[in-house]
């Protein structure tokens, strides 16, 4: 970060400084490094390296910021290189790394004093240092490349404190870079933010009145990991239960929530104070399959990802476009998400809870109820949906019933802290079985012929296997859920009674 | 044993209904029901003159010179027989019906054709669109009248049919009347059903093989059916479902029809609970059935389940009381949704409950010893 040749303007014919920033590249970082050079000729200002229009409109802004503080913009011909060449920079980010290394060409700005310096920020015409989207992964990268002291906005000063063995230096204005310059200022180190790791004052659990059978279904599903098929007519409670279950998930773990923080962070979510434990995303059924998992050009995370350790509800399954569901089954199985581009390739992490609600037929009543009036053949393939190859995914079917009226005077339900206990209790028994941070609903075939059962409850699971003529799939599904019943009743063997609770629970198959 | 049999003049008619088809469509159909049965009465030349006056000539000679080799080869790759009404293994029944088909063409053991004397058989129809109660009972009964030894003929349709066939083909034999070829399963999301009706029943029509299916031949399939049992069943029906019009021509026909009661609130089941208002036979399970046919408690048709304890009682009570979804079988009894649910899948491994794909349930008609 400083002039080359310090030799003075007006006499020479090149001026090179450089200064060090990074872009970001999915919710990753990657470094860029800023040239710029300025020598004689018309007075101009150009980009070059690959910038996006954020990027190249940088030089609206930074000249604009330079006046504005007091700076001279000198008047020559100036080229700003972002290497490497071949990466793809997007956004405005780069605005106060191109400025630093233009004062510093130009001789107004010596940042000597600092040598392992990296520099993030919007500039505003007035000179005012702007948030940017991905800070937390920014600050994180740096700190892997060695950097010592990375400058940020002053609002995401909090945020790039989460990384600790970094400097942080928040910056409110383009004249305190002059200052930081000139060791005349040298702010604190920010306070970093607290990462909320479960719930606290969201929707609660006790909202859900009545509806024992949904209530049920939730634990369990909450306490193995299980992704949960709600079925009912509209209004009775499908949506309310499903913003309820991140309450009823067990608190994430420091690293889990420094993971949800940076997806966050890289999505621009993070300081407006979305983030609160697990996220909860209920995409519009007409999302698209980019949408849903994560597209574009250059990629870009989808509502899968942003759903990373979370819950992701898809509301109305049986409206989502066939490619959008089809989309979502790889990564529902591996976790990850793969966005493959031409000359861009991402990896984004996606391990989410996945939640569906559907009517029973097109017109929401259900084919039993005498209002229906849905012909036979537009209920079947309505149905048909719910069992395509997403919904073999779902572990547990909610048949969801309208609470009548006594149940909705009643009193409110047990609430979230009670169940939420009852769950941890349940996930701490699987991670001593199977392993830290493991589930029941991740069970490979080799661990499920590990599982205990009783007699009386592999004699039910036989006959039921014979009667029901479940698949193989289906078998596997009903010990798993068993399972996870036996881990919240606390027992050791699985017993006839919590194999009959799992059949009970399971979705259903197309006979 | 005899083959069926069919001479060239009864074969030849069914042809000429597949060339006058698209004539009867035209003459035969339109609200309410439909007169092809009444047309279906007349002879080759009166019934060509009356849906197609212009082309009548045309069409009978075309009909005529069909030779009598090309009308069997057609039937052997089509895999079916046929069997005229001067054969003796011509089903009883048709012969009351003054509109019977001259000839019917069959797919499946010709062997079965014996057993479907009126008297052995029962007709089970229904609304294609069913609900989860219809299609219990439908299967149910279907499987115990196949159990106590009458042939289950029905119509292969959507709901009630379809699912009186696969309780039928669960213990003994069915057949299925079709409204076009006895070489193609209509509808054809019912083709593993009809396939396994080929294989272990009957597969009947009036219409040569290759004939795809017309409005008008489904009343006019309906009234053999009709014809072909001693008694009608009619499982579930709204008021103005086509299974009602099967019941009417056994009416006329002078059969018994029997019809299963609904809930009075149920659309479903106006068709039905009419029928009984008008005098239909009360058909709760197949020892109705058994009754109405042959005699008061002269075949017994009794299945019982094994026994349960109190609180599998109660649920099973509660289910019967109408509660149908998990939810409101733990708010009735006030179970905690755990206890339910276990009670629910026992219930159901027993064979006292089935559950649709969305989670509804409905009670089978097995019936808990002791009651």
């Amino acid at each position: 970060m400083r002039a080359t040749r310090r030799i003075s303007l007006h006499s020479v014919e090149s001026v090179l400084a450089t200064a060090q920033t990074f872009t970001l590249d999915g919710i990753s970082a990657r470094p860029v490094r800023v040239e710029v050079d300025v020598h004689k000729g018309l007075p101009a200002f150009s980009v070059v390296g690959l910038p996006d229009a954020a990027v190249r409109e940088a030089r609206e802004r930074v000249r604009a910021a330079m006046v504005n503080c007091g700076f001279q913009f000198p008047l020559h011909r100036i080229v700003a290189n972002l290497a490497p060449a071949s990466l793809r920079k997007a956004g405005p980010g780069l605005d106060l790394a191109i400025a630093a290394a233009l004062l510093t060409a130009s001789e107004q700005l010596a940042l000597g004093a600092l040598p392992s310096l990296a520099l993030v920020g919007e500039l505003a015409l007035d000179g005012t240092v702007r948030g940017v989207p991905g800070v937390l992964a920014i600050a994180e990268a740096a700190r892997e490349r060695g950097i010592e002291a990375i400058a940020v906005p002053e609002e995401n000063g909090a945020e790039a404190a989460l990384v600790a063995e970094i400097d942080v230096i928040p910056v409110r204005s383009l004249d305190q870079l002059a200052a930081l310059a000139g060791g005349e200022w040298m702010p604190e180190r920010p306070e970093p933010m607290s990462l909320r790791l479960g719930a606290t004052g969201g929707p609660d659990l006790a909202d859900l009145r009545g509806q024992r059978h949904l209530r049920h279904a939730l634990e369990v599903a909450a306490a193995g990991g299980h992704s949960l098929m709600m079925v009912g007519p509209p209004g009775a409670g499908k949506s309310l239960a499903a913003s309820r279950l991140p309450s009823i998930l067990p608190p994430l773990s420091p690293e889990e929530a420094l993971e949800v923080a940076r997806i966050a962070s890289a999505c621009g979510r993070l300081a407006n104070d979305e983030v609160r434990g697990r996220p909860f995303r209920a995409p519009h059924h007409t999302v698209s399959p980019a949408g849903l998992v994560g597209g574009g050009n250059p990629p870009s995370a989808g509502e899968a990802t942003l759903a990373h350790r979370g819950v992701l509800f898809l509301d109305e399954l049986c409206e989502f476009r066939r490619d959008s569901l089809e989309a979502l089954r790889a990564p529902l199985e591996t976790g990850w998400v793969s966005i493959a581009r031409a000359g861009a390739w991402r990896r984004l992490p996606c391990r989410f809870m996945l939640v569906a609600a559907a009517n029973p037929c097109p017109c929401g009543r259900g084919e039993d109820d005498p209002e229906c009036c849905c012909a036979p053949f537009a209920v079947s393939r309505y149905q048909s949906r719910l069992s395509g190859a997403l919904a073999d995914r779902i572990d547990l079917l909610a048949a969801v019933r309208q609470p009548s009226a006594e149940e909705m005077g009643g009193p409110p339900g047990e609430a979230s802290t009670v169940v939420r206990e009852r769950v941890a209790a349940a996930r701490e028994r699987q991670e001593r079985r199977l392993g830290f941070g493991r589930c029941n609903a991740e069970m490979a075939p080799a661990e499920l012929r590990e599982c205990r059962l009783e007699e009386a409850a592999a004699s039910l699971l036989a006959d039921s296997y014979a009667r029901h003529r479940l698949s193989g799939r289906a078998h596997d599904r009903v010990l798993r859920l068993a399972q996870t019943v036996a881990d919240l009743s606390g027992s050791d063997a699985i017993g006839r009674e919590q194999v009959a609770q799992a059949l009970q629970l399971r979705r259903r198959e197309k006979s | 044993m005899s083959e069926p049999r069919a001479c060239p003049e009864c074969l030849r008619r069914s042809r000429l209904l597949a060339h006058l088809a698209p004539y009867i469509e035209r003459v035969a159909t339109g609200s309410p029901g439909s007169r092809s049965p009444e047309l279906l009465r007349l002879g080759n030349e009166d019934l060509a003159a009356a849906v197609a006056p212009k082309v009548a000539e045309q069409i009978l000679t075309q009909v005529s010179v069909v030779p009598e080799r090309r009308l069997r080869d057609d039937l052997i790759a089509a895999k079916c027989w046929a069997c005229c009404r001067h054969d003796e293994l011509y089903p009883g029944g048709l012969r009351d019906a003054a509109d019977a088909p001259w000839a019917l063409i069959g797919r499946g053991d010709a062997a079965h054709l014996k057993r479907l004397a009126p008297e052995e058989a029962v007709t089970v129809v229904g609304a294609r669109r069913a609900t989860a109660y219809g299609r219990e009972v439908a299967r149910d009964l279907g499987r115990d009248l196949a159990a106590a030894g009458l042939v289950v003929v029905s119509g292969l349709a959507f709901g009630i049919d379809a699912c009186a066939h696969r309780g039928a083909l669960e213990a003994g034999l069915t057949v299925a009347v079709l409204g076009c070829g006895a070489d193609i399963a209509y509808p054809a999301s019912h083709r593993s059903l009809w396939r396994q009706v080929c294989e272990r029943g009957l597969v009947l029509s009036e219409l040569p093989p290759g004939t795809g299916a017309w409005r008008w031949s489904f009343p006019a399939r309906n009234r053999i059916m009709a014809a072909l049992a001693e008694m009608t069943v009619v499982v579930e029906a709204a008021g103005r479902s086509g299974s009602l019009i099967t019941a009417d021509l056994a009416a006329d026909l002078g059969r018994d029809l029997g019809a299963v009661p609904g809930p009075v609130s149920s659309r479903a089941s106006g068709g039905t609970n009419d029928l009984l208002a008008g005098g239909a036979c009360l058909v709760r399970d197949a020892q109705d059935v058994l009754d109405a046919m042959l005699g008061s408690g002269v075949r017994r048709s009794e299945r019982l389940g094994p026994a349960l304890d109190a609180q599998l009682g109660s649920v099973l009570a509660a289910v019967e009381a109408g509660a149908d979804t998990c939810d409101a079988i733990a708010a009735h009894l006030d179970l905690s949704g755990a206890e339910a649910a276990a009670s629910l899948a026992t219930l159901e491994a027993l064979g006292y409950l089935s559950c649709s794909l969305v989670g509804v349930y409905s009670r089978s008609m097995l019936k808990p010893p002791g009651i």
